[in-house]
Parts: C-alpha cells; structure tokens; sequence
C-alpha cells in the first residue's frame, strides 16, 4: 500500500509539473488526465471508491473531454502562444508568491487537521457519501445544484440570442 | 495471504480475457454472416469449413500490412490513440458477473474478478475515459477528417452518456445497489428488471449503439462523409486494434445489458431443475452467454437495418428525446416507489 | 405529365404524428423485413463450384471456325472489322500459296487476325457481318489477365482447334432467324 502511496503520488507530481512546463497544449491536457487518473487511484488507496469512480467520470471523462476538444479545435502550438515580456513574468511570479505566501499564512493556523469524523475506511463507500450529502449537508449541495441550473440557463441564453435578433 | 485465491483471479482474469478477445473476433465473423444473411448472399465461406478460420485470416492479414505513420502526425498520441481504445475496452469486462459460485474442494469462487460495489459505475468510468482513444487518435492524425471523426465521436459519447447514466439511476432507484454483483441477484427467477424498467431499458439500450459507436450512431466513423472517420489514417494492425476495440464494447454492452435488466446468469425456473450447485452455475453461465449473444446479434441486427443518423438528428435524439425520457423516468420511478413500495 | 411509373408518390411535408416521431413502429417494422431476409433462400451461389447457365444466346470469346475439312473459313474481307463498333479487329490479308488448299478454304486468307478484347464489346455485329460464317461468339468467358497485352487475342487463341473432337460447337448461335437470314441470295456461295 505505502508503495503503491508513493508511486501514485509520484506519477501525480510529474504529470502537474509536466502540466506547467509542457509546451503543446495538447500534451499540458493529457498530462492533466494522466495526474487526474492518478488522483482517483489515490481516492481508492483511501477506499473511497464511489469518490475515485466519479472523480474519473466527471472530471477525466467529461470536463477534460470538453478541454481537450476546445484544444484541439483551436490547433493551438508553440508558435502562436504569445511571448510576455520580462516585466511581466517578473511581476507574474512576485504575485504568485505573494498568493502562495496569504495561503501558508492561512492554512498554518490549520494545519493539525482536526477531522470532523473519524477516518474509517467505510467512510468512501457510496452509502456513506449518501448519507452524509443528502442529511447533513443537503442545503449546500441543493444550492450548488441550483447554481448548476442557472449556468445551464445561462448557457442557452447566450446561445440563444442571436438566434432571436437573426429573426426579429 | 489467501494463495488460491489469488491464483484463481489470476487464472480466471485470462479466461476472461481470452473469452473477450475469441468472441469479439468471432463477432467479426458474425458479423459478415450476418450482413450477408440480411442481404440473402452467403458472407465468408471459403477458410475453414463455414469459414469459421476468417476472424484468423483477417488477423494475419491486419499483421502483415505494411504498417504507416504520417510523416506530420504526432508519433507518440498515434500509438497511444489505439492502446487505450483496446485498453479500456478490455478493463470493463472485470466487474461482469459471468456466472454464480463455483465450489471447489469446499472452497467457494466467486465467477467474477472484482465485486466493486460501484460496479456500474466502474463501466461507465471505463466507457467515459475510451473517448480519449477516439479523440487522441483522431487528432494525432493530423488529418481533418480523422479530427471530424474524433470530434463527432466526443460530443457523441458525452451527450449519450448522459442519458445512459439517468436510465441508470432509474435503475439503482429500484435495485438499491450499485453492485453488479447485488443487482444480478435481486434478479433471481425471472424478476428480471427489464420488466420493472422497460423504458429505462429502452433508453440504455439506444444509448449503448451510441456509446460503441454501432450503426445507427456510427457518424464518427461514416465512411461516407469522412472518408474512415478517425481511423482513416490507420493502417494494419492499429486500425485492427480500433476496429477490435469496437467488437469489444459490443461485447461487454451486450453483457452489461444483459447483466442490469435480463437477470445476468439467472435463468426462469433455476429452482425447480434440482441440479447440483456447480452445475447450475456452469449452466447459468451458458444462459448468460446467450444472452449475451443474443444481444450481439441485436447490435448486428440494427446495424443492417437502420439508415445512420444525420448529426443534428443525432444531437436532437439526444438531448431533446433521450434525456427528458430519462429525466421523467426517474421522477416516475422515484414517485412510485415513494408512494408504493417503501412505506 | 402522364406518369412513367405507378409507384410514384406525391411527396407531402405534413406533422409526423406521435407514433411515427417515436419512429419505434417503424425500426420494428424493418428489423422485422430483415429478420424475414435472414431466412430467405440466399440468392448468391458459391461460384467456382456452381456456375449459373448460361444463356442460349450467350456472347463471350470469339471463335474462328474451320470447315469440315478443317480449312480455315475466313477470308480476311474486313467486313467483321468494319462492322466492329468498337474497332477492336485488325488482320492483315495473305495470298493462298499452292499447296496450301488444305490450310485455307478461301484463295485470300488472314495472315494475322487480332481483337483486342479490352475494346470489344461483345455486341455481335462482327457475326452478322461475316459472309463467311467464319466467325462466331461462343459461351466461353474472355480469362482475366494481369497486363494489357494479353488481351489482344492472335489467330493462335482466335482459331479453333484442328482436332474434331475439341472443335468449338456454335450451333445454338445458328438460330432459325440467323439460318434464315443468312439463306439470303447474297450468301448462296456458302451453301
């Protein structure tokens, strides 16, 4: 298990930095998949299986479908991405260090986790997550689906309109 | 550490590999009997006797085919494209039940490799992340048609899983269990969930010909507006492995279909035939395999009658047929079983 | 416009209704019109083995026949030549040597006679025009070839065999409107 721990974590490390340092486009998505794999082997050294299966449905097989797609249509390569002045990656990275510096500070107060449940291995299963979704926190997850909604209206507004001003 | 039994599920995840990989290349060959049979001719007759020793030639001559990778193609997502389109293919057939328990020597084995209790959803992780297979293939290419190909293939897969996956919660709405293991069993006799679900089964059913790309739905491979679809670069034995690939989804579509609503390896009066237990294991089994088989021959069966969509009927289908079906499925299931079933 | 067929059908764009959108009638229907074809007696036969008859009148591979006396009946006239559509027959025309009575029928033979089957079209015209009865469109199939230049037939596959057992039987080309036809005043010398 402990192996199997640090080989995951290791493929998951290589492929986020190869994520950043890549430069085809196409190549930083297929690294994010192979890290997002990873990840879901990570959830089920955790036995959180249910979380690892849909981690894989919605994140590696749907959203970075939609990535890959936008990147592929958009025939993106080295040539065409815009080269930033020194100025800029200078500032790029104070900023980026400042971000990282607020969140250190923030989480330090934090950091011996103090876990709300006690980690059992059933906790991942499906009922479990069930449970806890729809007793504890059903308003949250009521609102986010709601929020899900409105950007799916959203969405249709937008393609939708032109449509209309073409016919009036 | 439980010795045999890890030699079991090692010796039991190559029978099933080499089951998977004989029918889907005895499934080419049904598949050209078939066609043919549809079209009164005849279909390959000449190796063998019945031409049983086609899927064989056919396998030698994908081998001995001069192998090409475009010059401006990405050589490295080339191969990949093909190896995850096999791979996935293969991964599903790990959460299958193919039969009951086997006892042994006093020992029970359980015919399935991997009893998730997520089991359903582990297939569709598996079908979500065969797109890649299609999409890199295509694009790596560098053809447009391949990318046409590939791109049809996504937004198809996308759009019909999320119908496939509602038929699905309709489903657990009654089973109660995301085990395949679980939802077989509930299915003993001839409770036979297609009964309880048959729109649901409707659904799943239209949704599979989509998810393996079989006729009505193969627009990402329609020969005749892109040329071969994404594998139209392909040659020799990597279009083998899309083309394999595809047998193999058919396969284990059929054998999800007729695990989640035709009962698995139940059979009607399973109780009444006084069998010893193996034997009725191994016969429930063979059942399982002709439901499978029988749904193969559905695929085929659709494929040689059924014109192939146009790509906005296909997207209509989907989104404005398939999925508010789904959608009231799932509220009328819900509904009936709050009202009728749990109090 | 008066119709050329009583299968045509006015189209009309009318709403589908709730059954035919569902299009389930439908697919079942045709799954049920390829079902019934799946049992059909198959309409194909395995060739090599079988083989389809052919027809009376059948129109392959040309012969050049001999007469009884196995002498050569062409006389190289250039009529099969002319009346060929295609242009497919050449030959060039020799004088009959003394001593050669046994060889040729006709005081002027063909030295070399050639059709290029890859331009003939097999319609016949080259038979009907023949005042000789020389040549004639057998039931025999022209072989595939791999090259261009086989196809060019010489005298050497045109002319049938000496033997009077492998001679080339063409009478089921001899119909009674050819026979008749050919009873005409112009062709009395064949008698």
């Amino acid at each position: 298990m402990v192996f199997l721990f640090y080989f995951l974590s290791a493929i998951m490390v290589i492929s986020a930095l190869l994520v950043v340092f890549s430069k085809s486009p196409i190549n930083n998505v297929i690294y994010l998949i192979i890290c997002f794999i990873a990840m879901a082997g990570h959830y089920i050294l955790l036995n959180a299986q249910f979380l690892a299966v849909v981690h894989i449905i919605v994140y590696t097989g749907a959203i970075m479908v939609l990535f890959l797609f936008v990147v592929m249509l958009l025939n993106l390569n080295k040539a065409i991405i815009p080269q930033k002045s020194a100025a800029a990656r200078v500032l790029a990275v104070v900023t980026g260090g400042i971000f990282f510096l607020v969140l250190l500070a923030a989480t330090r107060q934090t950091f011996v986790i103090n876990p709300r449940y006690a980690f059992t291995s059933e906790i991942g299963l499906v009922a479990n997550v069930g449970k806890t979704l729809f007793h504890e926190f059903l308003l949250p997850f009521e609102i986010s689906s709601v929020l899900f909604i409105s950007a799916m209206v959203g969405a249709v507004m937008f393609g939708k309109r032109d449509h209309a001003a073409g016919e009036d | 550490m439980d010795w045999t039994l890890y030699i079991y599920k090692t010796i039991f995840l190559f029978i099933i590999l080499l089951v998977t990989l004989v029918v889907a290349m005895y499934s080419t060959y049904g598949e050209r009997k078939v066609a043919a049979f549809m079209q009164d001719r005849r279909g390959p007759n000449r190796a063998g006797p019945f031409g049983l020793l086609q899927p064989l030639a056919d396998g030698v001559k994908m081998f001995m085919k001069e192998e090409i990778i475009p010059l401006s193609a990405n050589r490295v997502l080339f191969i990949l494209g093909p190896a995850i389109a096999m791979t996935t293919a293969l991964l599903t057939g790990v959460v299958i039940p193919w039969g009951g328990t086997l006892t042994i020597g006093g020992r029970e084995f359980s015919m399935q490799i991997a009893d998730l209790n997520i089991g359903i959803l582990y297939v569709f992780a598996m079908v979500s992340i065969g797109v890649y297979g299609i999409m890199i293939g295509g694009w790596a290419s560098n053809n447009k048609y391949a990318l046409y190909g590939s791109i049809r293939a996504a937004s198809q897969m996308i759009s019909y899983e999320l119908a496939m996956g509602m038929a699905i919660v309709a489903l657990v709405v009654t089973t109660g269990s995301l085990s395949l293991h679980e939802i077989v069993q509930q299915q003993h006799g001839m409770h036979w969930n297609v009964f309880y679900q048959p729109l649901g089964f409707l659904l799943f059913l239209t949704c599979a010909f989509a998810e393996t790309n079989r006729a009505p739905f193969d627009l990402p491979e329609c020969e005749t507006e892109l040329v071969g679809g994404y594998h139209t670069e392909y040659s020799s034995m990597k279009l083998g492995f899309y083309l394999f690939a595809e047998y193999i989804n058919m396969f284990i579509s059929s054998a999800v279909i007729a695990t989640v609503y035709f009962g698995g390896y139940n059979m009607p009066f399973i109780d009444q035939l006084g069998l010893s237990p193996n034997a009725l294991t191994l016969l429930g089994t063979a059942f399982f395999f002709m439901k499978i088989f029988f749904f193969i021959f559905l695929f085929m069966w659709v494929r040689w009658t059924l014109p192939r969509f146009r790509y906005d009927q296909l997207m209509n289908l989907g989104w404005k047929g398939l999925i508010p079906l789904a959608m009231f499925n799932i509220v009328a299931t819900g509904v009936y079983y709050y009202f009728f079933e749990l109090t | 416009m008066q119709q050329l067929t009583n299968r045509s059908k006015v189209v009309s764009d009318k709403k589908m209704t709730f059954l035919e959108k569902i299009y389930l009638p439908a697919i079942v229907k045709g799954m049920a019109i390829t079902l019934k074809h799946f049992f059909k007696k198959k309409s194909t036969i395995s060739y090599p083995e079988q083989t389809r008859p052919f027809s009376e009148i059948y129109r392959g591979q040309h012969v050049l026949k001999r007469d009884d006396l196995g002498r050569e009946r062409c006389t190289a006239c250039g009529l099969c030549a002319v009346a060929c559509p295609a242009e497919a027959i050449t030959m060039i025309s020799a004088e009959r040597k003394p001593g050669e009575e046994n060889l040729y029928r006709e005081e002027k033979y063909a030295a070399t006679y050639e059709i290029n089957m890859l331009r003939c079209i097999f319609c016949g015209d080259c038979e009907e025009a023949c005042p000789k009865e020389a040549i004639f469109l057998t039931d025999r199939i022209v072989a595939s070839e791999y090259k261009r230049e086989p196809f060019v037939y010489g005298k050497d596959r045109l002319v049938e065999p000496l033997d009077p057992t492998k001679r080339i039987d063409i009478s089921k080309r001899q119909t009674e409107s050819v026979l008749k036809f050919k009873e005409n005043k112009r062709f009395a010398h064949n008698k």
